[in-house]
């Protein structure tokens, strides 16, 4: 496919900074209501008038690839598309209120909270949810928390969280974080959990095992009940990485699959705008044995009257407030939109348009049967450089050199929202990147805003502000 | 198939665009029979029951959710305690909906990603200017949680000085809650200093730093909207104690407060979600800020300058070996996704303002809640400000009647109020709810 991006600029740089636009530097004690001493001498920012702001903004976002713009197949991250009427509910004024209302005056908020842990619920098969972690990390975070609460009000003192390692980084470093020491679990040679090795992981110090099932080369986890035994036998508990949901909706659910408590990840899930690299919202489901242990407040409903209420021994919070209420309301609108039928047809298309891909590309795929997404290998040729050529096939490339497990990793989640016509076009593109000589690779991308990048450069001579780049000059 | 039923059917998800003869032709390619074929999933897990969530139509639902919505009462609120609200203006808006940005994702690929990775470069070097520190990542989720990563920051810093995060007795419970859960793995142990009449007592606090605390927390304003007036000497008392200074603020409150790196801050944490952003029930966007010396510890996203092939500045996401993706459970947060979104919103409102404009909204912040506080505490039985000292957009107001009460009176006249204790209410003022001071104080007065 022909593409070229926006690119403006002039020889030294593209759209200049709004610092090189204008720079202003006010004396604030003149204008200030407070004494000297109390406010700062002078303030410099960029000023720029509203049409000045709009061009900026515009240009940049031109030079910005988006769901929107073409196929974004990032494995592990479900770039589906966003339904623009979610856009529409989430600004509705009468949503705009502060969370220290009291809960009478805010029922309809507290109202599609409620709805939105419900619809949680029953997706996965859980008995509570809790909406407040505002990503998956935060999620997975909560989540091991609440297992800890759990362990030490049983006077149960574990110190260990299994992970396979091939699972999400955020899985080692959420266990981490929450104050335990992580136990790695090696892969089988099928790329699923060797059951031998996780017999001889589990112990008394095994607080809990994470899991991602489709796990993170799209297959899934065929012994699961056998892993959920091997784990609870153990006295631990199965954590529920919800990242690849995507390929279980109404078919599966985590519950029936023995996990005790899992996080969701709906900006990749439930289509909420992936923004740049956030806002999402991580919510936490746990079994009713759990449920006391969430973070408080949690929405309940008595006689059609909603309120807020703190589970008995709650862990406390782990947000400010409430979470990221403007993507959990867009959650709650997908959800409702798809309903049973819908939330099935796209799990059964994310699957498919998986394996079609798969089926026209000329990549070696080692491990299978894969389900919404599956881990290509570049074989020989450096998995970077064929991504970077991709670019210029007017598609983004998969997640590259990830997992490990693969060599030269091409990690490829295409997901529901691509028709045919666009399966094929990204097809094309990973064969005509891979077709291509490594001279051919080498100065790739040449279509893309910027060249290729010096990353070398940027992490030995940090340069993170305009003030920076002013000083050295 | 009419263009209607395409967008109303039921029996699938109208975002998936495969029609029955490509389903079939995708289906035979793959070499497989049916959609459920494809599923390696054993009999025993599978679900066979109904989920029970009715589909609706986009019309339907967005009729329902109106509706839903509408059941939110109507009332003017001068709610604040780290929620705040100024005036968004429609630019920011849309331009932030661009689904260019909207959509887009991490920048794993820079050189097809350099229009947000510029942004996310901008509101970095706003927050630079605006706290006088040089690294300033690109979000947190918002304050409460950006105040746990700086304790845990801390903490690795100085573990083999100590483990004690002095943090003030007058503080948000809920920061209070989040900031225990982040430091319940690593050993740091959270103690209270005294405040005295509102701000932060400095001799009290001198006592009780010393060898053992690695972090002294203050904030400037603070929950209850007095300006600190003696940060130098806490950031005295930190150096002297050979710990990290951590100082929570927020964006507006910036531009015309005294500038934290003047004060000795090392680390800056607190709410950027103030402007961008409009009331969305405690929706954030934190503020991470901090000295070149902790550069590699910093947690979350990071975007540095560098070079193209061609030779023309281009930016890039830096100093990833920090993070969970490649450093696992030695990153420095487990933070992924982030509020991206939200900086570029707070980037594109601070750029529209420029700094007149935002000293004048801070300026605005002080003079509104000082004669709000003054119109107040005419009213028979009523003290406000609490408090003798600078306030910004909120304070302290004490009743001699229940504030519970009075708090219920308000509502039934459409006002909302922090309720802080039994005799005291807590009522913040902004450019948006500025031009009904007059009528809250109207309605106070009736509620005695």
């Amino acid at each position: 496919m022909n593409y070229d991006q926006a690119r403006y600029g002039d020889d030294d740089r593209y759209e200049p900074l709004l610092s090189e636009k204008d720079t202003t530097t006010v004396d604030v004690g003149e204008s200030s209501p407070l004494p000297d001493d109390l406010t700062r001498d002078s303030l410099e920012l960029p000023g720029l008038s509203e049409p000045e702001l709009a061009r900026h903004y515009t240009r940049l976002s031109q030079m910005n690839w988006s769901v929107e713009s073409g196929p974004y197949p990032l494995g592990s991250c479900t770039m589906k598309y966003n339904p623009s009427f979610t856009e529409d509910v989430a600004a509705d004024p009468n949503g705009a209120v502060h969370p220290d209302r009291s809960d009478g005056t805010v029922q309809g908020t507290l109202e599609v909270l409620y709805g939105l842990q419900d619809s949680l619920a029953r997706i996965g098969g859980m008995d509570a949810v809790t909406l407040q972690p505002p990503a998956g990390a935060a999620g997975e975070f909560t989540g091991i928390l609440v297992a800890k609460a759990y362990h030490e009000s049983r006077d149960d003192d574990r110190s260990e969280v299994i992970i396979p390692a091939s699972a999400h980084g955020t899985n080692f470093a959420s266990a981490a974080m929450a104050g335990y020491d992580v136990v790695e679990l090696p892969s089988g040679d099928d790329g699923r959990v060797d059951l031998e090795a996780l017999e001889a992981a589990v112990s008394e110090e095994t607080a809990a095992l994470m899991l991602t099932n489709p796990n993170t080369v799209g297959v899934f986890e065929r012994d699961i009940v056998e892993i959920a035994e091997i784990v609870h036998d153990a006295g631990g508990l199965l954590y529920y990485d919800g990242a690849n949901l995507n390929a279980l909706l109404g078919r599966v659910r985590p519950g029936d699959m023995g996990f005790d408590v899992m996080h969701y990840n709906v900006h990749k899930t439930f289509a909420t705008p992936h923004g740049g690299g956030g806002p999402g919202a991580g919510p936490v489901g746990v079994t009713e044995e759990l449920a006391e242990f969430l973070p408080s407040p949690r929405v309940r409903e008595r006689e059609g009257h909603y309120e807020l209420y703190d589970p008995e021994r709650s862990i406390g919070k782990v947000h400010g407030y409430q979470g990221n209420w403007l993507v959990l309301v867009k959650a709650y609108a997908y959800i409702a939109r798809l309903g049973d039928s819908g939330l099935e047809d796209a799990s059964a298309k994310a699957v498919l348009n998986a394996n079609y891909l798969a089926s026209q590309i000329d990549y070696d795929i080692p491990y299978g049967p894969f389900h919404h997404e599956f881990a290509a290998t570049a074989g020989d040729r450096d998995a970077a450089d064929v991504a970077k050529r991709m670019l210029d096939y007017g598609v983004h490339p998969p997640t590259t050199k990830w997992p490990e497990l693969v060599p030269e990793a091409m990690l490829t989640e295409p997901t529901e929202a691509e028709s045919l016509d666009s399966l094929d076009d990204l097809a094309a593109a990973f064969d005509a990147a891979m077709a291509d000589s490594d001279a051919e690779l080498e100065p790739a991308p040449s279509k893309t805003t910027a060249g290729r990048i010096d990353q070398a450069r940027a992490a030995r001579n940090p340069r993170l502000s305009w003030r920076a780049l002013g000083e050295e000059e | 198939m009419t263009d209607t039923s395409r967008h109303e059917h039921h029996d699938g998800s109208p975002y998936a665009p495969h029609t029955p003869a490509e389903t079939a032709a995708m289906l035979e390619a793959v070499g497989v029979e049916s959609e459920a074929d494809l599923f390696d999933v054993p009999e025993e897990v599978r679900f066979d029951g109904a989920l029970g969530i009715e589909p609706r139509s986009e019309r339907e639902l967005r009729a329902e959710l109106s509706g839903t919505l509408a059941k939110n009462d109507e009332l003017t609120e001068f709610l604040g305690r780290g929620h705040h609200s100024h005036y968004v203006p429609s630019v920011v808006e849309d331009l932030s909906r661009r689904s260019e940005f909207l959509t887009s994702y991490t920048q794993y690929q820079p050189e097809i990603t350099q229009g947000f990775l510029q942004a996310l470069f901008e509101y970095q070097s706003l927050l630079v200017e605006l706290t006088g520190l040089p690294v300033a990542n690109c979000s947190m989720y918002d304050a409460a949680t950006a105040l746990g990563e700086a304790a845990r920051l801390a903490g690795r810093v100085r573990q083999t000085s100590g483990s004690t995060v002095l943090i003030p007795e007058v503080i948000h419970e809920n920061k209070r809650e989040v900031l225990d859960n982040y430091v319940d793995g690593t050993g740091l142990e959270i103690d209270t200093y005294p405040m005295d009449d509102g701000i932060v007592d400095v001799d009290a606090l001198a006592e009780l730093a010393g060898e053992e605390t690695v972090m002294i927390y203050a904030e400037n304003p603070t929950v209850r909207g007095t300006i600190e007036e003696r940060l130098t000497e806490i950031g005295e008392v930190a150096s002297g104690a050979d710990a990290l200074f951590c100082l929570g603020t927020d964006v507006v409150a910036l531009g015309l407060l005294e500038e934290p790196a003047s004060v000795g801050a090392d680390v800056v944490v607190g709410e950027a979600d103030a402007l961008g952003l409009p009331t969305a029930y405690g929706m954030g966007l934190g503020v991470f800020a901090t000295r070149e010396t902790f550069l590699r510890q910093v947690p979350g996203r990071l975007v540095g300058a560098s070079e193209d092939a061609a030779g023309k500045r281009a930016y890039t996401l830096t100093l990833q070996t920090r993070e969970q993706h490649i450093r696992k459970e030695r990153a420095t947060s487990n933070i992924c996704t982030n509020q991206a979104w939200v900086a570029l919103r707070t980037a594109m409102h601070i750029a529209y303002l420029g700094p007149d404009g935002l000293v004048d909204l801070a300026s605005q912040c002080v003079r509104e809640a000082g004669s709000l506080a003054t119109a107040l505490s005419e009213l028979r039985g009523v003290k406000a400000p609490v408090h003798d000292r600078h306030h910004f957009r909120e304070f302290l107001v004490r009743t001699d009647q229940p504030a519970p009460a009075i708090a219920r009176d308000l509502e039934a006249s459409g006002f909302a109020v922090h309720v802080v204790d039994d005799h005291l209410l807590q009522v913040c003022v902004t450019d948006v709810n500025a031009a009904r001071t007059e009528a809250l104080v109207e309605a106070f007065e009736e509620a005695l």
